[in-house]
């Protein structure tokens, strides 16, 4: 019994401290999101409130009457990031079967130098993808921040990891026999198979490249190519200094779409954190 | 048979190709460009023609001396090692609670939802939107400590070096925290329920179980979230960089926001800022590789070892008898 009580004292402390952390997940974005309504006088009285107010729309016309335009960052990060995650997982995984599927020399080289260069942070050779990209003319461009994604290392070792058990390479083989070639084999039996991993690098993928403020900040000068991290960054400027209202307008509109799709997805997306720390 | 095996290796070549080229102009090219910028006099905004300097050295030794590289070095790791220990700390705690086969957490998977969201948010809308809460006079920290009577009057939290650090680390460890506890339950959930029944039959409680079946086991696991993490803090950027600018008075200034404004402000020498970027290039290097080293499958480098054994011997024998 005694130990019973124990057990029971030893529950609620628990229960108690995932409370509190739960809160301290979800104040900032709160405060936020009710702020975002508010007036800049009615932040400066008392800047928490649970009570939504009645200025979205007058912050909303504060925020886009200067250089924040949600809608140019929103349509760029996108376009990036739709792109950018495409050509991630579908090369990731044609390279994980040319891995996987074929005997050849260099096989078992290939795939301790991707595991060696997997670690290489996008950061440290920022230089001289600059110099490169400003050489050609091309900063502005989109394209450079997408085609990049064609070599992503840790893709190509997840894709891998998990192709080894899922994919046979009897049915490879019977569909030579049939006479398919390679390419359609690819395309048409080990994509299918691959579906559950795609889906899983995919979501992460587009995270990160929507996210990625770094690599746009270096190379985007042209306000009409401004992703919605740089887009996020203007509000730290002098000219929402004392827009307050505005500036959590500005943040809202950034993070809660972000939100909405993480809870609705939340199940495979924490399943897939997870089954991306199993190394196979 | 042998021929059309032949046949096939091409494809490996060919479907790995289009990796090898992107490797080649994104990530190669640029790296070895990087590294000869660190030799020349490239600076000044809009230059691209460079010559080496007469020491090659020059900037290596400019940056290694330098004061705010020092700085920024030993901000990032103390901003790194102190968000990482809470950070590690919480999510063990987590993990094992959520995993203990005694008890169940009500709502265990509502808080893990919870727990991680911080981590998908932008870092930038982070960084910008912890500006705004420890606002000074009237930002919500400040009118909630005013409230509670925690403080007298609004006090500006920002412009102290300590504070400022303090919520960079508080912020890292929020946003982290909820991965690496998804990632130490998967690691426990992996564990052989047969090891914690046999540890519960001799009797162990959860203390017990915890230090001596739970993290031995999770060692690995354990090692790549360090490692993973390790390397993520030395590239710190967002946050630092729109938080507080590194500043106050380069308390909050990480080596990335240090080369970031090496190269993207002032008298833009991209020179210096390769020298640095390359210095860090060597230190997360060293750290990979000892964590390779670490973390190589030993059973499966001793099987691979007996394979090629066997294989050699097998070898030998097929010459021997084509011989005969």
């Amino acid at each position: 019994m005694k130990s019973n009580n124990h057990h029971y004292a030893a529950k609620t402390i628990i229960f108690i401290i995932c409370v509190f952390l739960a809160i301290l997940s979800l104040f900032p974005f709160v405060v936020m999101i009710v702020n975002s309504t508010r007036s800049t006088t009615q932040i400066q009285q008392h800047a928490v409130s649970l009570i939504p107010s009645s200025y979205f729309a007058n912050n909303f016309k504060i925020l886009v009457g200067k250089s924040f335009k949600p809608s140019v960052g929103f349509l760029n990060s996108m376009i990036i990031s739709v792109c950018a995650t495409t050509l991630a997982t579908y090369f990731s995984t044609l390279t994980a079967y040319g891995l996987v599927v074929y005997d050849w020399k260099l096989k078992r080289a290939y795939f301790s130098f991707i595991m060696a260069i997997m670690m290489i942070p996008a950061q440290i050779t920022m230089i001289g993808f600059y110099q490169m990209v400003y050489k050609i003319h091309m900063t502005n461009n989109l394209l450079m921040l997408i085609l990049p994604a064609i070599a992503s290392p840790s893709m190509v070792f997840f894709m891998r990891q998990y192709m080894v058990p899922a994919l046979s390479l009897e049915i490879v083989q019977s569909a030579r026999i049939d006479g398919a070639r390679e390419f359609y084999i690819f395309n048409a039996i080990a994509l299918p198979i691959m579906k559950p991993a795609i889906a899983t690098q995919a979501i992460f993928s587009f995270v990160s490249s929507w996210n990625n403020l770094f690599t746009p900040l270096i190379l985007l000068t042209d306000q009409k190519k401004y992703t919605l991290p740089i887009m996020i960054s203007l509000l730290r400027g002098d000219i929402y200094k004392t827009e307050y209202g505005a500036v959590y307008l500005g943040l809202t509109l950034t993070a809660l779409p972000l939100i909405v799709v993480y809870l609705a997805l939340s199940k495979y997306i924490i399943a897939g954190v997870a089954l991306g720390s199993v190394k196979g | 048979m042998k021929k059309k095996h032949k046949g096939y290796a091409k494809y490996g070549y060919l479907f790995t190709l289009p990796f090898t080229i992107a490797f080649l102009i994104f990530m190669a090219y640029p790296t070895l460009y990087t590294a000869l910028i660190g030799f020349t006099d490239l600076k000044g905004i809009g230059k691209t023609d460079f010559h080496i300097l007469a020491n090659p050295l020059e900037n290596f030794i400019k940056i290694l001396t330098s004061p705010t590289f020092h700085t920024a070095f030993k901000n990032t790791v103390v901003l790194w090692v102190s968000n990482f220990i809470p950070q590690l700390i919480l999510a063990l705690l987590l993990a094992a609670w959520f995993t203990d086969r005694r008890f169940k957490v009500p709502g265990e998977g509502v808080f893990k939802v919870l727990f991680y969201m911080p981590n998908i948010i932008t870092a930038a809308t982070v960084a910008i939107l912890f500006n705004a809460l420890f606002g000074y006079p009237m930002g919500p920290v400040n009118d909630l400590m005013t409230r509670f009577g925690i403080l007298d009057a609004p006090y500006n939290f920002l412009i102290k070096k300590n504070i400022a650090r303090g919520v960079v680390i508080f912020i890292q460890t929020w946003m982290w925290y909820g991965y690496t506890m998804i990632i130490l339950i998967s690691g426990v959930l992996g564990i052989s329920p047969e090891i914690f029944e046999a540890a519960e039959v001799d009797g162990a409680n959860g203390w017990q179980t915890f230090w001596q079946i739970t993290i031995p086991n999770i060692k690995t696991i354990l090692l790549f979230t360090l490692v993973t993490s390790l390397i993520g803090g030395l590239n710190m950027f967002d946050i630092p960089k729109l938080f507080l600018m590194g500043g106050p008075d380069n308390a909050t200034l990480t080596t990335g926001v240090f080369i970031y404004n090496q190269a993207f402000s002032g008298s833009y020498m991209y020179n210096r800022a390769a020298a640095a970027s390359m210095i860090m290039f060597v230190i997360i290097c060293a750290v990979s590789g000892v964590m390779f080293y670490a973390l190589r499958d030993k059973d499966e480098e001793k099987i691979h070892k007996t394979i090629r054994q066997q294989e050699k011997e097998y070898r030998k024998k097929m010459k021997e008898a084509q011989k005969k």
